[in-house]
């Protein structure tokens, strides 16, 4: 073989602290290694030109290149040997940047373990081959999950560029907690008015399905070609009919059933359309409240019903659909503060959440848009706000920002002043966290102009007092204790993934940080693309973020999927596991193991039982591999000779 | 529950100012079939003064209890005083570690044990004895009496060393006394400060804090108030008319042990349970409320 090194001393990030030049020369003299030298930066164009030159004057037909992480160059590498004729997985990357000048900082050293590094990556490559890969069609439709204003703007923009789009909504509206807003920061324009539009324009769009009342049951497939089932709730209403009248609604006698839309400070018709704008304006029976489907008597729906179309039978409904890419945007939930026992544990009626207070400030909300407390429906004077509930504090395992809270309170300050002109509202806050473009002004003119008393410290309880609340708490800019009597308290309390976000993870065999939240592909250059190819990320589901943001990373999604369906085909990733059918004895024990489900109980064409892997639905993980006590099953480019060749060429054997 | 023995570490102020506490706790567990071993030979735990001083000191004055529990081949140790309780917890997780554990036994002359646990007579109540015992052995429930339960800083707190109940709002004692029949208000200031030891140093700063926690209680129409811990019942209850004095108010408020209460409840007499220990006199009270 040929071999080709090039060390790399990415500016000075390497050759800061490694000898490049030295380590250049030791690499000469790895076995095949027939041309080494060093390049200031080997990513460049004229250092990519170098390594195409080196081939052709050279005739190599291997090349490693020691420099950064393989994450960060590795394809373009690939595609520069590709450029010069060479299989591009005959090439090898020796990372002695993260791995080595970054972590250690004695020259010598560090020296020796670049030179140590390149001497494995030229013995794995002195073991390998070459690898093609194979084209496959893609299935151009999009499937967005989560039916908020990050996956409604995704939708929207796929749509508008032509591609078919299924959006899955687990509730019977889209719209998410936007739809719930009343105002929104920092312009204080209606929540519906802005996205009233994008929700009809979803209904109305000839390119977009929308399976409303619906979740994800399994996904299987790769890239391009997932098949996803997906399971329609009963809503024991043939949606297909209903005309969104309301007239059942107006009926039902069940009128005690909780209201999920208003945040459970009102209460709804067991059948019931959960807000004026929903879309689809289709009503919908909550059976655990519903005199029919509980005690089996009533039907009083089904008897006005115009177009007969309540059915008290309807079960839940699987539906399989191929899509090629996947945009998740599950959004959030509020954290449950009840844990917060100083806070009332959720007992006291007047303190209430902020998601609650937006629905009691909202003029299609239960109070009409006039700001009644709870317990008496009386107007409140005094109102103190608490930021960061769960947020910010360790010892509710919630050490995360939830990034909005500073600026919705500033905002329901705001409208507090406006409805309720006599009333004075006191904040209580950690620090004001408000980077946004015209977000600290706004912040600034709560207290400025509207007169909202901001409190620096933490509330300590929270207690009923006749018909008032006594907040106590901190305020640590004057360093005293301070009591205020409250008519009614909000919690800005933090945020949490959407619930069941763990189980959609596994279905979609994406990652969650340690708060659950999604994991991007990386943190700055893959912020929408997750470690699954095909499967992207739009709003609060990845983490906390205002709705400008989730909007931006809906667009955003939406045009990485654009990008993936502007192929016809696409190249599948050689990388995989392959089964040496003379070794294997068909025990299966890879069958078992692969959490991908990609290898199949297959024979041969004696009819020997033979383990078969689907290239196209494996990810490469290499476990069956380990698991085969034949070693029988090889993970392409990581194969069992490479990678003790490898080990061998640090832990040379013993010359006796 | 018949015939449980368990170690029982009175304490000093179950041997003085709280003896009504000690008597009607070992009244009402001999009533629920426990017997309270009182640990042989006890010493000072060490109270407040002893950590203000010398940490190592303080926990080998806990620990020789602890080593004396061990000597009776005990395990568990409970005791009716959170401050006790405190100490006996604290020397038990000290002694834990290997450099102090060493020191501690260097002072003793029997070696600390660290095998042996601590917990309030409240928490054996709630958690061995069960809250369907206790309901059964009610035989006389006052569901005109109203009381509301006050808790202190100790009881539940600091929450990792005494891993019982909820630090911010504890129902241990509500629970308990719900069972007994009697009506109890939810009490907003359970766990605030009643001023502890500062009624000697600073006695107007403890007899504003315990003047708070009495206007809470008669606001909310309170018969009485009831207690875990003697420094709180003597701050609430002997010092009362102090309190009264430098707020202006004019509390006849009863200040029980939550074992009184309990006892009552059982229809055991009024002496057993010492009520005539009590500074404010809960007769007229307890008449209001049924009770012979
Ligand atoms: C009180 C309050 C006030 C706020 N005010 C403002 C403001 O004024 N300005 C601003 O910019 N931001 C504001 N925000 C933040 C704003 O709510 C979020 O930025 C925005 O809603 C995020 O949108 P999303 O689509 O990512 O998530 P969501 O709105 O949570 O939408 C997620 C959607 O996915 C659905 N879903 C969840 N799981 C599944 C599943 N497994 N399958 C199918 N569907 C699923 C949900 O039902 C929901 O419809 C506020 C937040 C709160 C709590
Ligand atoms: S945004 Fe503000 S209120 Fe919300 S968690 Fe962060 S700091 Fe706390
Ligand atoms: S584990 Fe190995 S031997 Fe067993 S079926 Fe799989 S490939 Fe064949």
């Amino acid at each position: 073989m040929h071999i080709g090194v090039f060390v790399c001393h990415c500016g000075s990030n390497i050759s800061g602290t490694v000898d490049c030049p030295q380590t250049a020369k030791a690499a000469g003299e790895f076995p095949d290694v027939v041309y080494s030298t060093d390049e200031m930066y080997t990513c460049s164009e004229p250092g990519q030109e170098s390594i195409i030159r080196a081939i052709k004057e050279h005739n190599l037909d291997g090349v490693v290149v020691a420099s950064c992480s393989p994450r960060m160059h590795e394809a373009t590498f690939r595609r520069t040997v590709e450029r010069a004729g060479l299989n591009p997985y005959m090439f090898e990357m020796a990372n002695i940047r993260e791995h080595v000048s970054w972590v250690g900082r004695d020259k010598a050293l560090n020296t020796r373990k670049a030179i140590d590094l390149i001497g494995m990556a030229v013995a794995k490559l002195r073991n390998g081959t070459p690898l093609f890969s194979e084209r496959f069609n893609v299935t151009r439709k999009l499937m967005v999950i989560g039916g908020g204003v990050a996956g409604i703007q995704a939708a929207l923009d796929a749509a508008d560029s032509g591609i078919e789009v299924v959006l899955v909504e687990r509730e019977t509206t889209i719209g998410g907690k936007m739809a719930k807003l009343d105002k929104t920061f920092p312009t204080i324009d209606c929540s519906s008015c802005v996205l009233g539009p994008k929700m009809v324009e979803v209904a109305q769009h000839p390119k977009i399905t929308l399976y409303a009342a619906s979740e994800v049951d399994n996904v299987s497939g790769y890239v391009g070609n997932f098949t996803v089932q997906v399971r329609k709730r009963a809503v024991y209403v043939d949606w297909d009919a209903c005309t969104g009248c309301g007239l059942c609604t107006e009926k039902c006698p069940s009128r005690k059933t909780p209201d999920p839309f208003n945040e459970l400070i009102a209460t709804t018709t067991a059948i019931n359309i959960p807000f004026p704008q929903a879309i689809p304006k289709k009503a919908t029976i909550n059976p655990d409240y519903c005199l029919q489907l509980t005690k089996g008597k009533c039907g009083v729906c089904a008897k006005v019903c115009p177009v007969g179309c309540i059915d008290f039978e309807q079960q839940d409904k699987i539906e399989e659909v191929q899509v090629g890419a996947i945009v998740v945007a599950t959004g959030y939930d509020l954290f449950d503060y009840s844990v917060y026992k100083q806070y009332g544990a959720g007992k006291l009626p007047d303190v209430i959440t902020s998601l609650q207070y937006e629905r009691l400030l909202n003029a299609s909300g239960p109070t009409g848009g006039h700001v009644l407390r709870p317990s008496d429906g009386a107007e409140p004077k005094h109102v103190v706000f608490i930021q960061c509930v769960g947020s910010r504090d360790k010892s509710k395992g919630r050490a995360y920002c939830s990034s909005f809270c500073c600026m919705y309170t500033a905002k329901q300050a705001i409208l507090t002043k406006s409805h309720l002109p006599d009333s004075q509202s006191y904040v209580f806050y950690m620090d004001i966290r408000s980077p946004g473009k015209g977000y600290d002004e706004f912040t600034r003119r709560t207290q400025e102009l509207y007169g909202a008393q901001y409190i620096r410290g933490r509330v300590s309880s929270i207690h009923q007092h006749g018909s008032s609340l006594v907040v106590r708490g901190a305020d640590t800019l004057a360093g005293m204790q301070v009591e205020i009597k409250a008519d009614l308290v909000v919690l800005a309390v933090g945020i949490e993934p959407s619930r069941n976000s763990q189980k959609l993870a596994a279905t979609l065999h994406i990652s969650a940080d340690t708060d659950g939240f999604f994991m991007e592909g990386h943190p700055k250059l893959k912020p929408v693309e997750t470690n699954t190819a095909g499967v992207f990320l739009a709003g609060c589901c990845q983490g906390p973020r205002d709705i400008p943001t989730s909007v931006s990373m809906g667009s955003a999604a939406a045009a990485k999927a654009m990008v993936l369906f502007s192929n016809e085909q696409l190249e599948s990733d050689p990388q995989v596991a392959t089964v040496n059918a003379t070794r294997c004895v068909g025990c299966y024990k890879c069958v078992k193991t692969c959490p991908f489900g990609a290898i199949l109980e297959s024979e041969d064409r004696w009819k020997n039982p033979k383990a078969e892997v689907l290239p196209t639905i494996c990810k490469g993980c290499g476990i069956c591999s380990v698991t085969c006590p034949h070693g029988a099953i090889q993970l392409n480019h990581f194969t069992d000779n490479q990678l003790l060749a490898e080990v061998n060429a640090i832990c040379p054997l013993p010359t006796i | 529950m018949n015939n449980t023995v368990i170690a029982y570490y009175p304490g000093c102020s179950g041997k003085g100012s709280s003896a009504e506490y000690d008597l009607s706790t070992r009244t009402v567990l001999r009533h629920l079939g426990v017997d309270a071993l009182e640990v042989e030979n006890w010493s000072c735990c060490g109270s407040s003064p002893a950590h203000a001083v010398d940490h190592v000191l303080s926990a080998a004055l806990s620990g020789r209890n602890l080593a004396r529990v061990r000597s009776m081949g005990h395990d568990l140790v409970t005791t009716p005083c959170p401050s006790c309780l405190s100490n006996l917890k604290n020397a038990a997780h000290a002694v834990r570690d290997d450099d102090v554990r060493a020191k501690v036994n260097s002072l003793l002359d029997e070696e600390c044990p660290t095998d042996v646990e601590a917990i309030s007579t409240l928490q054996f109540f709630l958690e061995q004895v069960g809250l369907d015992t206790i309901q059964e052995a009610v035989v006389n429930p006052m569901p005109t009496l109203r009381v509301v339960c006050y808790y202190g800083c100790l009881t539940t707190r600091p929450p990792k060393l005494m891993c019982f109940d909820d630090p911010e709002n504890p129902m241990s004692m509500d629970n308990i006394l719900e069972c007994c029949g009697i009506e109890v208000i939810p009490f907003p200031l359970k766990v605030d400060c009643c001023g502890a030891a500062f009624g000697m140093p600073r006695n107007d700063i403890s007899s504003r804090l315990s003047g708070n926690i009495l206007n809470m209680a008669s606001e909310l129409e309170a018969d009485a108030v009831v207690v875990a811990c003697p420094l709180c019942q003597m701050n609430l209850d002997l010092r009362q008319n102090q309190v009264n004095k430098a707020c202006g108010t004019h509390h006849q408020m009863p200040i029980f042990y939550f074992t009184q209460l309990m006892g009552l409840s059982m229809g055991l007499s009024k002496k057993n349970l010492g009520l005539s220990k009590l500074a404010v006199n809960p007769e007229p009270c307890l008449a209001r409320a049924g009770v012979r």
